[in-house]
């Protein structure tokens, strides 16, 4: 039985190990400080880096968190306080709804919704449509993280005179921070590798992006437009792509989990 | 025991009597029911809490007596689907009548809980938190409240160098005083508390106790406790609940030499429960 459990382990963690491996054995190679600081170079000539689609993917990021961190939390809230009302089944069901949706669909939603009617393709609407894919999952984390919180909590902030929106606020939403900022990092670094969403919303610029209304390059979409290339200098260059946007995600992971355990040893002393 | 043994004519309920050498009323039930859902489970409690003393409550488990505590601030309003007839005043104003502020009640009648329920913050930001929600106090007078209720909870000489460690740190006695000291940093009138030692060892229990027998020159208390010696020990009146209905209700030294009903006696004996 052990055996074959660790035959499983094995199993699981071989995918990782290979990827993390082939990642870093190709892509370092291309990395160098030009990559992080300068912009593509034309098709023919080598050289040049990708610091507009790195940029570009911390953007799109930060503006998909904007929305849908208020938003996933406060839905989350409402679902963990009213559980039995027929609003907080319908946006539970919406959100696991939400959440299978194929991301390329998503990218379409939001082409329609922001894409056509500004008629030009922005790092908006790219943000837009992860924004759309990280709301169901911070949702459904931070409501069952609240729902972990002892009612005994509650109770001891409701008795001490306290409204039930006080009580949420400054005693059972704090209890659960530590699990919702994990859940948060997770949807991040979810979607921090998606492509399909973005091809046809945020699109790819091979320059800087000055404003949010703009085209605006990303990591994943750079790396599917120099893979399928047939230049052996952009293969390289989007191996070391693939390294950075791994980079980041494990930042993201590391970051959760540094966070995660700051915020419970002020929770369990 | 069945519900038609407890309403056997030889069982009545018995009205509290009124003493000359007892204190002023400040609590008081009449003939008050509470339902969960359709279930009823409390019938026609009558009781009145005399100011500055221990009452205590106690019972078999189910008995109500719990419930009865809970509905005294209002905290089993938060329960879903339940319902009170009758009536609970405070100072001769009915609680449950309509232009009564919840929380201004809460903020009058303080509750300690069965388990120790410190919230995830310092120690100080526990004491100061109903200060804080309460916006009674100003900042500048901050630290000097939250002292003053340390104290009064016999916690201050314990934590008085680690204020801003987390609570959680404290150990089960020491979170139980500091419920105790937090409930108390609002100033309540009534100060109820739910079986406040029965998760306690026995030197964190006489801690608590003692702390009660100190507490009710200023505070009017009620106790709900399982333990018989407990209830003999700190309060001065006390109720037996039995199936939702308050069997007897005397001076403590009374009930547990001379109680009036057969059935109080089995019970404080130990013969059931």
């Amino acid at each position: 039985m052990s055996t074959l459990c660790a035959a499983a382990v094995v199993l699981a963690l071989l995918p990782l190990g290979f990827i993390l491996f082939y990642i870093v054995s190709r892509g370092i190679s291309a990395l160098n400080p030009a990559f992080f600081t300068k912009l593509p170079k034309p098709s023919g000539e080598t050289g040049g880096g990708m610091a507009n689609a790195i940029v570009g993917t911390l953007k799109l990021i930060g503006l998909a968190s904007a929305a849908s961190v208020p938003a996933g939390i406060g839905a989350g809230i409402y679902i963990s306080e009213f559980p039995g009302s027929r609003t907080s089944t319908l946006v539970r069901f919406c959100a696991d709804v939400l959440n299978g949706v194929p991301s390329i669909v998503v990218g379409i939603v939001a082409y329609g919704l922001v894409v056509l009617p500004m008629k030009r393709f922005s790092a908006i609407a790219g943000a837009v449509a992860l924004a759309i894919m990280m709301v169901p999952i911070i949702t459904r984390s931070t409501e069952e993280l609240l729902r972990l919180v002892p009612v005994s909590l509650r109770e001891g902030a409701l008795a001490l005179g306290a409204s039930r929106a006080r009580a949420v606020w400054s005693v059972v939403l704090p209890s659960a921070l530590p699990g919702i900022i994990t859940g948060v990092l997770i949807a991040v670094a979810r979607i921090a590798g998606e492509t399909a969403p973005l091809l046809f919303t945020s699109f790819n610029n091979q320059f800087w992006a000055p404003g949010l209304d703009q085209p605006t390059a990303s990591l994943t979409v750079q790396i599917y437009n120099y893979a399928i290339s047939p230049y052996d200098d952009w293969h390289r260059q989007a191996w070391a792509g693939a390294l950075v946007l791994v980079a980041i995600v494990l930042a993201f992971s590391m970051l959760a989990r540094v966070a995660t355990r700051r915020l419970e040893r002020m929770n369990v002393g | 025991m069945t519900p038609t043994e407890l309403e056997a004519p030889g069982v009545t309920v018995r009205e509290p009597e009124p003493r000359s050498e007892d204190a002023a009323v400040r609590m008081e039930t009449r003939n008050l029911d509470f339902f969960y859902e359709h279930v009823q489970a409390l019938h026609g409690v009558s009781l009145a809490i005399a100011e500055n003393s221990v009452t205590a409550l106690i019972g078999p488990s189910g008995c109500g007596k719990s419930t009865f505590l809970r509905c005294l601030n209002r905290m089993n309003d938060i329960i879903p689907g339940t319902r009170v007839v009758g009536d609970v005043l405070l100072d001769d104003i009915d609680i449950y009548k309509g232009d009564v502020d919840v929380v201004d009640l809460r903020r009058r009648v303080g509750m300690v809980f069965q388990k120790s329920n410190p919230f995830p913050k310092s120690i100080f930001e526990n004491v100061a938190y109903g200060l804080k929600i309460n916006r009674t106090v100003r900042r500048s007078q901050m630290a000097e409240r939250v002292e003053k209720s340390l104290r009064e909870a016999a916690l201050w000489d314990e934590v008085k160098d680690r204020l801003d460690d987390p609570a959680m740190g404290l150990s089960g006695g020491q979170q139980q005083r500091l419920c105790i000291a937090r409930a108390l940093a609002i100033d309540p009138e009534v100060l109820l508390m739910d079986e406040p030692a029965s998760a306690l060892d026995p030197i964190a229990t006489q801690k608590v106790e003692e702390l009660i027998y100190h507490l009710k020159t200023s505070y009017t208390i009620v106790i709900v406790t399982h333990n018989m010696q407990q209830a003999a020990r700190v309060s001065d009146r006390t109720a037996f609940f039995m199936m939702g209905r308050l069997v007897e209700y005397d001076r403590t030294d009374k009930m547990f030499t001379n109680p009036g009903e057969k059935i109080t006696e089995d019970y404080i004996t130990g013969r059931f429960g």
